[in-house]
């Protein structure tokens, strides 16, 4: 099994007072099975997401990767974890301004010390970027940065891939392309897909779908 | 990785080059004011070191004869026979000219021109050979004379066989020094030479202990300067870090791991650092040396051609210019660091959190301020050490740029509430919302101007209470030192029927109230009435105390033996009441003046051997020349009252000029704070000014107001800077330098400086303001529009 | 002494200064006249030079000689105190000659080296003075040499001999047991093959009885001085640029006194003279004695020979001579090492060496 998560619990401070987000959840997924994360806004997916992509922390409970509880790793750790097996498509592309597309693209493959030109120029070509390489984020659309995005995660080939709304800030039309393009080159690379969505399209093409109710699988 | 991640964070400065330059350029310019700063204190030191070294002799115990009378030559072989190790001095004028001779062989090291013991570079010594600096070898064109540039003005210094011949004192010796290491088994003084009186070292001559004064408030000027440079720096790298928040957490989110990162981050910057520093010490060498044609001209005059050495990139200001860029970048960079190191990986960026953070930071700070302010206001009454002083001074002046922004904020609150149209509404409201972005550089601008308006309160102070000091105790037009009884009744005999006073000038060490005194007896004169101040008197102290009634006392006996207007002092069997406290600066120890027929019944053995003359000074030449024709007094031993005063203010005059330079590099350099500023605000404002754009405010008009918003800023911060100025002089004047030497010095005010200053502090915001404003108002509308289009 | 004449009345502070300046980086005190002197060496300016053959005057000798350059009254002193302990003392008055004698009072620049050395510690201290005033000076009979209160006065039976510093004084008693000795030819002492030479007579014969004062306390010792007397104008040649002086007192009453001058081009040039108990003299040529570093130490920032092998063969001398303390740098404004040390060997006893040259 690529992904085993049980019994996750997380809790906020808001200005409120605590507010417990998850309130254990459970979740499995294998190498090459694509899962849709679905839910209302505050039903905690994305937190949920962040928790398995190790950018924080859980209260409560364990999230075993590839044989490894990642909720018990420290820092470096969890950096380490997000550089190479796992990546994520945010939502809002987070695209390094200052560099230009090759160099985004291959940036975290770089990082991870993985980086293959062969592998991220058949990326760059199947994402249709070829042409705009030697560009800075900011001369692309916004379909096109979310490619470039989806190509700099997948540069490094993770074993499971982490993608949070990822074309809530596509039109339609380019959503379904952009869509299309992450799922062929997901499957090809036999890694695992959770992705956080509340379009019924989008999480009606995942081979599964959990639906998440006030930070419980519902 | 390391590679990777490098070029992410470099390319951020290719990309924004602007950024890098205000990070660069805010670097070098701190670094830049502080080397600066030093070199001209470097130079000014270096200035009064030679000044005090040949002027100020009084570093070591003299011995003396007891009536003031040079002594036989004879007398020191019989001490040095004796063991005592002494060395022999003559003195007096030639043309103007202080003679000093002195006995290389037995002079202690740092006397004159040249160190023997060491073997020093004498090689220039020759035969009747005078060392003096170029102007006084101008004036001595038929000797030979070398002209060493450490050699005080007006002075010349040679061996004593030569001094002797020049004076005409052959086998005569006018004073011995006594060297600090004695030899053991040393017979005791009156065994020896009974006639002789030891004199205690002064630890410097009155102008030495002026210069003392004002080399620690140089310093203290360094240490501001130095302070408005840790705020600019702090700045520049505070902006670089808020500028690349994002690219950082993208950078961590794609999983560089934290400590790599600050690592990194460090590491760049103190790259940058090097290269700031670096320009910074040049530009700072180049300022000065632009700034200073004044200071040396001045050196120059009074030193000679060989001036051009003077001015150095010395390995010192290298060094401490470049710990200051590194150390002020650590300093500011560790902060940074610390806070991007907490913050969260994830961009949880609510509103209304970061507003409550800012909230939180603002109580944090106004806290800090009132604390600082409180101890500041608590040491101005009990502070008495040096510690204490500059305790105070760091209080006062970080507290007050703490409080800065608050009281800014509630300055902007109370307007915001007054304004009536919906323009100026809105104008207040935005000015009240740029102040945290602008707040960093108003400090500097505050410390800057307050920095400026302490430091000219207080040397323009120093030169008015110098002046009139000189005024009050060389009052007298001619000086005749006499020889001999026979000389003293002639010249008494010549002078009377031709001058309007003669003011014998007559004094005994003693002691009052168990400080030693140096007591005068004056005779009744205008002279004493006309020039002398008090720092308190009764109602009429020199009719009672030339009534034999009362005694007047310098600042340091009032101070040391704590004597009031009032009390009563012993001097053997007589009592006065003390009438007066008058300034005596420079002066170590106590003195005291009584009236000269009183001071005569107690001390008969006394006999004036010095006269001041007061006669027209036009009429001085003459008098001389026919004196010496008529008494056989020589022209050298008279002292013209015009020379004296010359020499002592062109020494000090050089430090107004360096005061005058460095008051436009600080306010420059604050000047260059507001424009960083502003220039990172820009970006931010398009949104916040494309709403008033749309509700048909044109872009020219919110130009203008963004210059009008930089000089209202400036014009708050220049009326907050005044008082924090003036209580910095005066911690200056009455806190430290009373901690230091045991006077204070007396405060004027200047209100036109202070009113140029503020023009110039406003001419730097408006300039400052200039071309941030322009491009305000040509941004295109469609950059405007897009606000609108593309929000978040 | 009472002497009213102004300081320096045609020579001036300049002449003086100059002969410090070119002094200070020489090598102290046959060096004075080496390499940095040379302009000296090749002008002597009217001064007088030794010749061959000479005559000693007594008590005049003993006196300054003005028309010569340079002269010096230079005792050393190998001390005991009652523990046992060794000690070592030096006093020493130069004379400097900035013009020949027959000019008007002619200048003369004075100065004093008085050292202590004790296994752990070395005093020293320095006096100047100028001519010509009574500060310090000569005077044959009855004979007085003196700078400021140092003195040393007497018939030269006894003399009498005082020194203080800031750290340390001396007063002490000297006995002679022996007659004057001449070095070289009858007192005419060569230096060099080129033919310099100098004036040369010692008394090695002396006992020495007196106080130390030293910050460890007063301690009275006895033990045996050796006073040389020297004086010359240009005694070294260009290219000698150091020297190594041995003056040995050996238990079977013989002495002996020894120098090495070094010259640029490595070579050296060698005297010696052998005094047996009697007073009788041998002289040896150059290259009869040799000495030859074993050890060096660092001290004031250079390394010092301060174990020698030192060898006369004609006497059957073998010995190694080794520094009591070596330490005993002379701080002074001319700095050179001069010390005590033992003899061990085909002969034992005591002495001191002087080494100048070491930079």
């Amino acid at each position: 099994m690529l992904l085993n998560v049980q019994d996750i619990h997380k809790t906020y401070a808001t200005a409120d007072g605590p507010f417990e987000v998850l309130r254990g959840i459970d979740l499995a997924l294998d190498a090459g099975e694509t899962l849709a994360l679905t839910g209302e806004s505050g039903s905690g997916k994305s937190t949920l997401l962040h928790l398995i992509g190790g950018l924080d922390t859980p209260d409560q409970g364990q999230i075993i990767l590839k044989g490894t509880d990642i909720a018990a790793l420290d820092d470096t750790g969890r950096a380490d974890l997000r550089r190479g097996t796992v990546g994520v498509v945010f939502q809002q592309f987070n695209l390094i301004p200052s560099l230009k597309v090759a160099d985004n693209i291959a940036f975290q493959a770089r990082l991870a010390g993985q980086h293959d030109p062969a592998w991220t120029a058949i990326l760059a070509d199947r994402m249709g970027l070829t042409p705009q390489l030697g560009k800075y984020p900011e001369q692309l659309s916004g379909g096109q940065q979310q490619r470039v995005a989806i190509a700099r995660t997948l540069a490094p080939k993770p074993r499971l891939v982490l993608a949070d709304e990822p074309t809530g800030n596509l039109d339609e039309g380019t959503a379904a392309t952009v869509m299309d393009l992450m799922l062929e080159l997901v499957t090809e690379t036999g890694a695992g897909l959770l992705m956080v969505t509340h379009s019924e399209a989008l999480a009606a093409r995942m081979q599964r779908r959990l639906h998440l109710r006030a930070g419980q699988v519902a | 990785m390391t590679g990777a991640t490098l070029q992410a964070l470099l390319s951020h400065w290719w990309r924004n080059p602007l950024q890098l330059f205000t990070l660069l350029a805010g670097l070098a310019l701190a670094t830049a004011l502080w080397s600066g700063v030093q070199a001209v204190n470097a130079e000014a030191r270096a200035s009064y070191d030679a000044a005090a070294a040949t002027l100020g002799e009084g570093q070591y115990d003299r011995l003396q004869r007891r009536d003031g009378q040079p002594m036989d030559q004879s007398t020191f072989v019989q001490l040095r026979r004796a063991g005592w190790l002494v060395s022999p001095v003559v003195q007096g004028r030639l043309d103007d000219v202080r003679i000093i001779g002195i006995d290389p062989l037995t002079a202690p090291g740092g006397i004159g021109p040249v160190n023997l013991g060491q073997g020093g570079n004498i090689s220039g010594f020759f035969t009747d050979t005078l060392f003096a600096n170029a102007d006084v070898a101008a004036r001595l064109p038929e000797l030979t004379v070398r002209i060493t540039p450490e050699t005080a003005p007006g002075s010349a210094i040679t061996d004593i066989g030569v001094a002797q011949g020049l004076l005409g004192k052959e086998g005569q010796i006018d004073s011995l020094i006594i060297l600090p290491r004695q030899p053991i088994n040393r017979p005791d003084l009156a065994d020896i030479a009974p006639e002789l009186t030891r004199q205690q070292a002064q630890g410097g001559s009155d102008i030495g202990r002026l210069t003392d004064s004002f080399h620690l408030n140089l310093t203290a000027f360094g240490l501001l300067s130095f302070a408005v440079g840790i705020f600019i720096v702090n700045g520049a790298i505070g902006l670089a870090f808020e500028q690349r928040r994002p690219v950082v957490r993208t950078l961590r989110a794609l999983g560089l791991p934290l400590r790599r990162l600050v690592i990194l981050m460090a590491a760049e910057l103190m790259f940058f650092a090097l290269i700031a520093g670096v320009v910074g010490v040049a530009l700072g060498y180049i300022i000065a040396a632009l700034l200073l044609p004044d200071v040396a001209a001045t050196l120059r005059g009074l030193y000679g051609s060989d001036v051009s050495g003077t001015l150095q990139l010395r390995p010192a200001w290298w060094l401490s210019g470049l710990a200051v860029a590194l150390g002020g970048t650590a300093l500011a960079a560790s902060g940074a660091l610390y806070k991007l190191s907490k913050m969260p990986l994830l961009a949880a960026a609510q509103p209304r959190a970061l507003a409550m953070v800012a909230g939180r930071n603002a109580k944090v700070q106004g806290i800090a301020a009132i604390f600082l302010l409180m101890t500041s206001g608590i040491l101005m009454i009990t502070a008495s050490g040096l510690i204490g002083g500059f305790t105070l001074l760091g209080a006062l002046l970080i507290g007050a740029a703490l409080a800065l922004p608050l009281i800014l904020d509630r300055i902007l609150a109370v307007t915001s509430a007054l304004a009536k149209s919906v323009t100026a509404q809105w104008f207040w409201a935005d000015t009240r919302q740029q102040l945290p972005g602008l707040s960093l550089a108003l400090m500097a601008l505050l410390l800057a101007m307050a920095a400026n308006v302490g430091v000219s309160t207080m040397v323009s102070s120093f030169r008015l209470t110098f002046t009139d000091f000189l005024d009050q105790r060389l009052a007298s037009e001619l000086y005749i030192s006499t020889e001999t009884a026979a000389q003293t009744a002639a010249l008494i005999t010549y002078a009377t029927p031709r001058v309007e006073a003669i003011l014998p000038i007559q004094s005994v060490d003693t002691e009052i109230a168990g400080q030693p005194t140096q007591v005068f007896g004056a005779r009744d004169n205008r002279t004493y009435r006309e020039n002398w101040t008090f720092l308190q008197s009764s109602a009429d102290p020199w009719d009672t105390t030339f009534a034999g009634e009362t005694i007047l006392i310098n600042e340091q006996l009032a101070r040391r033996a704590d004597l009031q207007v009032g009390d009563t002092v012993q001097l053997l069997d007589a009592a006065f009441t003390v009438a007066g406290v008058y300034g005596d600066y420079g002066n170590p120890i106590g003195q005291a003046l009584i009236n000269e027929p009183i001071f005569l019944t107690l001390y008969p053995d006394v006999t004036a051997q010095r006269f001041g003359l007061r006669l027209d000074p036009a009429a001085v030449p003459d008098f001389v020349a026919s004196m010496e024709a008529e008494t056989g007094i020589a022209a050298s031993q008279t002292i013209n009252q015009s020379g004296i005063k010359a020499i002592s203010l062109q020494i000090f005059e050089r430090t107004f000029t360096v005061t005058t330079a460095l008051n436009i590099l600080t306010l420059a350099v604050a000047g260059f704070a507001i424009l960083m500023s502003l220039l990172t605000l820009a970006t931010m404002r398009v949104p916040q000014l494309a709403p008033a754009w749309a509700m048909g405010m044109t872009r020219a008009q919110l130009g203008k107001l963004e210059l009008l918003r930089a000089v209202l800023l400036a014009v708050l911060t220049a009326v907050i800077a005044l008082p924090l100025g003036l209580a910095l002089a005066w911690a200056l004047l009455a806190v430290v330098n009373v901690a230091a030497f045991g006077w204070e010095l007396p405060m004027y005010l200047f209100p036109m400086d202070y009113a140029r200053l503020g023009v110039f502090a406003l001419l730097a915001a408006a300039l400052a303001a200039l071309w941030p404003a322009r491009r305000l108002a040509r941004t295109p509308p469609a950059d405007l529009l897009k606000v609108f289009s593309n929000e978040r | 002494m009472n002497d009213k004449r102004p300081f320096l009345a045609n020579g001036t502070l300049g002449a003086w200064a100059r002969i410090i300046v070119l002094m200070a980086p020489l090598l102290w005190p046959m060096t004075t006249f080496s390499q940095g002197f040379a302009g000296l060496g090749a002008d002597i300016d009217g001064f007088s030079t030794p010749q061959p053959n000479p005559t000693f005057m007594f008590p005049d000798d003993h006196g300054a000689h003005n028309n010569y350059r340079i002269e010096w009254w230079y005792l050393t002193a190998n001390l005991q105190s009652g523990d046992g302990t060794s000690y070592g003392l030096q006093w020493t008055l130069f004379r400097n000659a900035l013009a020949p004698e027959g000019e008007q009072s002619a200048p003369q620049f004075w100065m004093g080296h008085a050292a202590v050395t004790t296994p752990d510690n070395h005093y020293v201290t320095e006096r100047l003075a100028r001519g010509g005033i009574g500060q310090a000076g000569v005077i044959a009979d009855p004979f007085v040499a003196w700078i400021d209160d140092w003195t040393l006065e007497g018939d030269w039976d006894t003399l009498q001999m005082t020194a203080s510093a800031p750290d340390f004084a001396y007063d002490m008693t000297l006995t002679a047991q022996g007659p004057l000795i001449f070095h070289g030819d009858h007192g005419y002492s060569v230096k060099s093959a080129e033919g310099q030479a100098s004036y040369y007579y010692s008394q090695p014969f002396f006992d020495i009885s007196g106080t130390l004062q030293l910050p460890e306390g007063n301690i009275a010792v006895t033990g045996d001085a050796w006073l040389d007397r020297e004086w010359s104008s240009q005694p070294l040649s260009d290219n000698q640029i150091g020297w190594d002086w041995f003056s040995l007192s050996f238990d079977d009453g013989n002495k002996f006194m020894g120098f090495r001058l070094q010259q640029t081009d490595g070579n050296s040039y060698t005297s010696a003279t052998w005094i047996a108990p009697d007073g009788t003299t041998t002289a040896f040529p150059d290259g009869a004695f040799s000495a030859e570093p074993l050890q060096t130490h660092n001290t004031a920032d250079r390394d010092i020979p301060i174990r020698w092998q030192v060898q006369l063969p004609a006497k059957n001398v073998n010995v190694t001579v080794n520094a009591i303390n070596p330490d005993a740098w002379m701080a002074t404004s001319i700095p050179y090492w001069e010390g005590p040390v033992t003899v061990t060997g085909s002969h034992t006893g005591r002495g001191y060496l002087e080494m100048t040259g070491y930079e």
